[in-house]
């Protein structure tokens, strides 16, 4: 974008983007924010909580948040909030808040990994930081240095981050929690539409005709956005369908027209289901004509495995894994195909027994043809469909097969729109990209995806997994605006935005973050920093990454508000700015980027994770970390992998040894191009920690008064984050803008935010593509863009063929998760969340009245599994796995109903730890975890 | 370890407690006693209790019921409560009753004053029939009519859906949001007082009072025309002698009186 057009924007943004979204700019709340009202001051802001975005206002009295409201003028909530976003106001003042750096010493006053957590000052701390940092850089390279990241950080925090990460130490080995939640959903949109992120919104809810909610509970995990789809049904109660898709009833069952109780892991099935009822039972229902133009057909390997160890791993070989772990970890080496799988797995040569064995395969796909797809789908009868996927053993098998084939009839219903939604019960998946891929295609075959009211929408669990995880790139592979780090073009892309030298980046990016637990234990990684995150509670088998941390060799630092568990198992703590005591950024499932101002200083000496990352950054020099630099493994020719030295360009850019990383990524001439102005807006009126220091006077990472940066940082990080994505349908609008309006949706091209993307009407860059077609659709998405040829079983033709323009319809069969039940382990445990509690608790378990309304988890079964398991109401029950077991009290009535053979037990209560019984495997193509099934057994404690 | 100190503490409270009963039986501090007789109206007795005039008549103050509460839910009246001392009663905002199926406080009730045959249903106890109260939504500081997604109280019931249900109404201001507001189904809802627990504001918008102080009370003498089931309450009608200011005096006297009202 030319800077004629940026300045045209930074203009006219504001006011035409209000004219689009149809309303006026909100000129008294922006009176109301920049003078004090009598004793009290009102400002915008995002909640701190889910992924829908609500936006708020917060009251500030005395320098403390007093009160929050919803903001009137904020489209996702219009003055509404749940009960998580009522308490925005009391999050941030815990009693037990952090307030100053803490480090396990011994009593000689030296660090001492099995030492007591004293107070230390923020200069030892970053001394601390540094040395251990160096020590692990030294032991295995930038793979040694690795970064828990987060679906919680603002924007600038995660962009400074991944700048330090990536441009500084040359380490990709920083990954978000936002792995957990909804990586199966970014894979499905690269591999379908070749760039990541929803083609809709939330104004489908309003246009639509049926609603289907698939392993989503949207009542309890995204409440307004619930709410919407309540008045939708209310609008047209005759017309307007609700459909539940889920192993267990639940609230989102209270609105439902029909609820779909099924067996774990066979929405694979279900929709493989749809498809056929469309492609055989209804051909005339497909819309060649879109279909033709828009879409090609595509398989994959099926003996992927399940992203487990494998058998040649240090911790496996090692013994850290026991017999009964094995059981389950063997899968990932060798399977043998079952009665319920063999079906759907017959078009691709297996059949019941076959020993499958499991190979890495990546993210592999080539093209087929329609027929190959056909008999691909040909499995999924009615019949055997029912069969496998029937959740409730008490359900009559005809019932439950009428209600698929309504299912169906709603999707193929001609005219009827359709907007189908999904969070963790399709992402926490071991096939989660691949059920992912198969939502759209259903979508697709009808052309009933990115128009009004219509498509297959994955929904965010977090604020910020799309605006910062994703759309700045906080993972592993990833670089801004969806470049990855393995393209050599990416790299050069951002190597010279950054400044830095051509060759620092390094390509290799698979550290995600299972990895990152598992190099840890591999004795790998010597130094990980946890940011805005509960790595140790929210990971599965839990057990193995706190011994790990706990016992081996290395120095593990968390920066958090509140001591979780994560802080309790780490050697120093930051405290950190909480969510309004910083400038920041946030971007929701809809693609809007909402963005707000430091509220508040900070409690204590508390400090923002941008502010950690850039202290840290003075500590590294151009002759630190730019040198030559090892690698894991061997180039194909044998040699071994490394980083190049690439510290003679950076001389030749006028860097020398010494320059540090602070001054190269953080603080250099175009940073400082962006002033501090206290005068104007945004800034006037409004603290800001980083920029000026405040009047705490926090003694800093240098044991003097840190006195700020003297330039605005936050807007510095902002725009040059945008940048990458301006001009290539990620653009932003300008920093300035954001302050004045409630959020824009991506792209905002010419003051426009998009709506509805890859359509010629709604998307500016869609209609580019089409101008000479007049399609009505270009799903322009670069990645993955050109496949070989083959058929189910492979690649036929290497010849690579382009699909310019086009998405994928994939083949994907249903098969059975790594562990299910069986005699020994009987029960199904599927783990998630409760509306009145946030992730691990550490923010909403502090709230007096969330604490008091939900103060414990508890195992939600049947009344009939809970008699034959000698279990009374409220009694105390065992969880127990291969992995480990939870104490819990039973809980057969109330808000989840499970059929039977099933337990739900909610993972946001430190005291009913739960993910030491789940299970660390992944979709092996996301590698995001499966939290929703393992085996388990139930017996009274 | 814990579990057993927590045992002899409450032990200690409840011997405390019942020494005082039995002083306060032996008259001395009968003044007091008769005070607490009528702010006892507004407590929530457990389970199965008989009506507050025959529960204070029947119950021995034992502690027995107290004793058998697995959640510390139940708690026996002491001195300067001002509530008739000695005996149990429960607070559901501090601890509500969690409705244990085997409701073990009652069949332990020496005397009866906890009925078991008020909560036995075809010779099983069903702890869905016990009636301590009945709980009360104040709808103006109650959230879910402000349009928060909040329903805490919902969510909490052990009878979702059945003492409390959702009523769905547009929220015409936004024009795009509903308001789910929790309603009680007073007939359904026990008194467990698990709602008033969960509420989240300061101080809570649904509260359980004994159903005698909640609930008004239609007479039997008209029944829902469109309500089968309101045929049941015909069972109790019967007719009734009224009597208001104009019809007090008998009609001959009311007739033998002068009639120089009516023309003067």
């Amino acid at each position: 974008m030319s800077l004629s057009r940026r300045e045209f924007l930074k203009s006219s943004a504001a006011a035409s983007a209000a004219a689009t979204m149809g309303m006026a700019v909100p000129a008294e709340l922006e009176a109301a924010a920049s003078k004090a009202e009598k004793e009290w001051r009102w400002d915008k802001a995002a909640c701190r909580f889910c992924g829908t975005g609500c936006g708020i206002m917060m009251a500030t009295k005395n320098g403390k948040i007093v009160a929050v409201k919803g903001d009137p003028a904020a489209p996702v909530n219009r003055g509404l909030n749940c009960i998580k976003g009522y308490f925005n106001a009391k999050i941030m003042y815990g009693a037990d808040r952090l307030t100053q750096p803490l480090l396990r010493v011994g009593s000689d006053g030296k660090f001492d990994k099995h030492g007591k957590f004293v107070a230390i000052s923020w200069k030892r701390a970053f001394d601390e930081m540094e040395i251990h940092i160096k020590k692990a850089l030294k032991h295995a390279g930038p793979e040694g240095v690795g970064v828990f990241a987060s679906g919680q950080y603002t924007v600038m925090e995660g962009y400074a981050a991944q700048k330090m990460m990536k441009g500084g130490f040359r380490s990709n080995a920083i990954d978000p929690n936002a792995r957990h939640c909804m990586a199966s959903a970014v894979v499905g949109f690269y591999q379908t539409f070749g760039i990541d992120e929803p083609s809709g919104c939330y104004d489908d809810i309003e246009l639509t005709d049926t609603i289907v909610s698939w392993g989503s509970n949207m009542a309890e995990m995204h409440p307004i956005l619930w709410s919407r789809v309540t008045d939708r049904k209310l609008s047209d109660p005759k017309r307007v369908k609700v459909i539940n898709m889920s192993t267990y009833t639940h609230r989102t069952s209270d609105l439902a027209d029909i609820e779909i109780i099924f067996s774990p892991n066979t929405d694979l099935a279900l929709w493989n289901y749809i498809a056929r009822e469309i492609v055989y039972n209804n051909p005339e229902s497909i819309d060649w004509d879109f279909v033709k133009k828009h879409i090609v057909f595509a398989a994959s390997p099926v003996n992927i495995g399940y992203g487990m160890r494998r058998d040649n791993e240090k911790s496996i070989k090692g013994g850290k894994y026991t017999d009964l772990e094995m059981e389950t970890v063997s899968q990932e080496m060798k399977h043998t195909v079952s009665a319920k799988e063999a079906p759907a797995l017959k078009p691709y040569g297996y059949k019941e027994g076959d020993v499958m064995v499991n190979k890495p395969a990546g993210l592999k796909h080539w093209e087929i043809d329609f027929a190959e797809y056909k008999k691909f789908l040909d499995p999924y009868t009615l019949d055997y469909v029912a069969n496998i996927s029937k959740g409730d053993p008490d359900e009559d098998i005809n019932e439950y097969k009428k209600k698929l084939k309504e299912l169906a009839d709603l999707y193929i219903e001609k005219g009827r729109k359709v907007v189908s939604f999904w969070t963790m019960g399709m992402n926490q998946h071991t096939r989660g990209t691949w059920v992912n891929t198969l939502a759209y295609n259903v979508h697709f075959l009808l052309n009933k995806q990115a128009k009004p009211g219509y498509g297959a929408f994955s929904l965010t669990g977090q604020p910020s997994a799309c605006g910062t995880a994703r759309e700045v790139g906080t993972f592993c592979h990833r670089l801004p605006a969806d470049m990855m780090v393995k393209n050599p073009k990416h790299r050069k892309i951002v190597e010279n935005r950054w400044k830095i030298p051509e060759g620092t980046l390094n390509p290799v990016g698979n550290q995600h973050i299972m990895k990152i637990h598992r190099d840890i234990e591999d004795g790998v990684i010597k130094f990980a920093w946890v940011n805005v995150c509960n790595p140790y509670q929210d990971t599965a088998s839990a057990t193995h990454w706190i011994k790990a941390a706990r016992e081996m060799d290395n120095f593990i630092v968390t920066s958090d508000g509140y001591p979780g568990i994560s802080a309790k198992v780490s050697d120093l703590i930051l405290p950190s700015a909480m969510i309004y005591e910083k400038w920041g950024a946030y971007g929701n499932a809809e693609r809007r980027t909402q963005h707000w101002r430091q509220q508040v200083i900070p409690v204590g000496d508390s400090m923002s994770d941008t502010w950690q990352w850039v202290e840290l950054s003075k500590r590294f020099t151009v002759g630190d970390v730019w040198g030559a630099q090892a690698l894991r493994g061997k180039n194909k020719d044998g040699s071994k992998k490394s980083l190049p030295d690439v510290r003679k360009k950076a001389y030749a850019m006028g860097y020398n040894d010494d320059t540090t990383m602070y001054e190269i990524l953080f603080a250099n001439k175009e940073a400082k191009s962006y002033k501090i102005d206290m005068n104007a807006f945004p800034q006037k009126g409004f603290d800001n920690s980083e920029c000026n220091g405040d009047s705490r006077n926090v003694v800093g990472s240098e044991g003097t008064v840190f006195t700020g940066y003297g330039f605005m940082i936050h807007e510095y990080l902002f725009e040059e984050y945008a940048s990458f994505g301006r001009g290539h349908a990620h653009d932003l609008a300008d920093f300035t803008t954001y302050h004045r309006v409630r959020g824009l949706k991506w792209p905002v091209v010419d003051g426009k935010e998009t709506q509805w993307r890859f359509n010629s009407m709604y998307d500016p860059y869609a209609a580019k593509e089409t101008k000479k077609s007049g399609n009505s659709h270009a799903f322009y998405g670069g990645l993955a863009k050109a496949l070989t040829q083959g058929d189910l079983m492979g690649i036929k033709d290497k010849k690579k063929k382009g699909l310019k323009n086009k998405a994928k319809i994939f083949a994907r069969p249903y098969m059975d998760p790594p562990e299910m039940p069986d005699k020994k382990y009987d029960t199904w445990l599927c783990t998630g969340r409760v509306l009145e509690h946030w992730h691990s608790g550490t923010m909403t378990m502090r709230v007096p009245e969330l604490y008091r309304a939900v103060p414990e988890a508890l195992c939600y079964m049947h009344p009939a599994d809970a008699k034959a398991k000698d279990l009374k109401q409220g009694a105390l029950c065992w969880v127990e796995s291969r992995r480990g077991k939870v104490k819990a009290r039973v809980e057969t009535r109330g808000r989840n109903r499970t059929p039977k053979g099933l337990v739900f037990v909610p993972w946001f209560d430190e005291k009913i730890f739960i993910n030491k019984v789940c299970a660390d495997y992944t979709c092996p193509q996301s590698k995001q975890t499966d939290f929703k099934k393992c085996a388990v057994r139930i017996y009274p404690a | 370890m814990k579990e057993n100190e927590q045992n002899t503490r409450r032990d200690f409270i409840l011997d405390m407690v019942r020494a005082t009963g039995i002083a306060a039986l032996g008259g001395f501090m009968w003044s007091a006693y008769v005070d607490e007789v009528t702010a006892s109206t507004l407590l929530l007795r457990p389970p199965a209790a008989l009506k507050e005039e025959d529960f204070l008549r029947t119950c021995i103050k034992c502690g027995l019921c107290v004793e058998a509460c697995p959640y510390d839910t139940l708690m026996l009246a002491t001195a300067g409560d001002n509530k008739p001392i000695g005996t149990p009663y429960f607070v559901p905002r501090d601890i509500p009753c969690y409705m244990c199926p085997d409701i073990p406080c009652v069949p332990v009730c020496p005397t009866g004053a906890l009925d078991e045959s008020s909560v036995t249903k075809d010779s099983i106890l069903d702890v869905n029939t016990i009636d301590m109260g009945v709980a009360v939504i104040d709808d103006n500081s109650c959230i879910s009519f402000w349009g928060i997604q909040c329903d805490a109280c919902y969510r909490a019931c052990p009878l979702l859906g059945e003492a409390i249900a959702i009523k769905y109404e547009k929220n015409d201001r936004t024009g795009k949001h509903a308001f789910l507001k929790p309603v009680v189904v007073n007939d359904v809802c026990t008194g467990c007082g698990m709602c008033e627990k969960a509420c989240v504001t300061e101080k809570a918008a649904i509260f359980v009072l004994p159903r005698e102080v909640a609930e008004g009370r239609a007479g039997n003498y008209y029944i829902k025309g469109w309500d089968k089931e309101d045929e049941k309450r015909l069972e109790n009608a019967s007719s009734i002698k009224t009597t208001t200011e104009i019809s007090k005096r008998s009609a001959m006297d009311s007739l033998n009186d002068g009639l120089e009202d009516l023309y003067e």
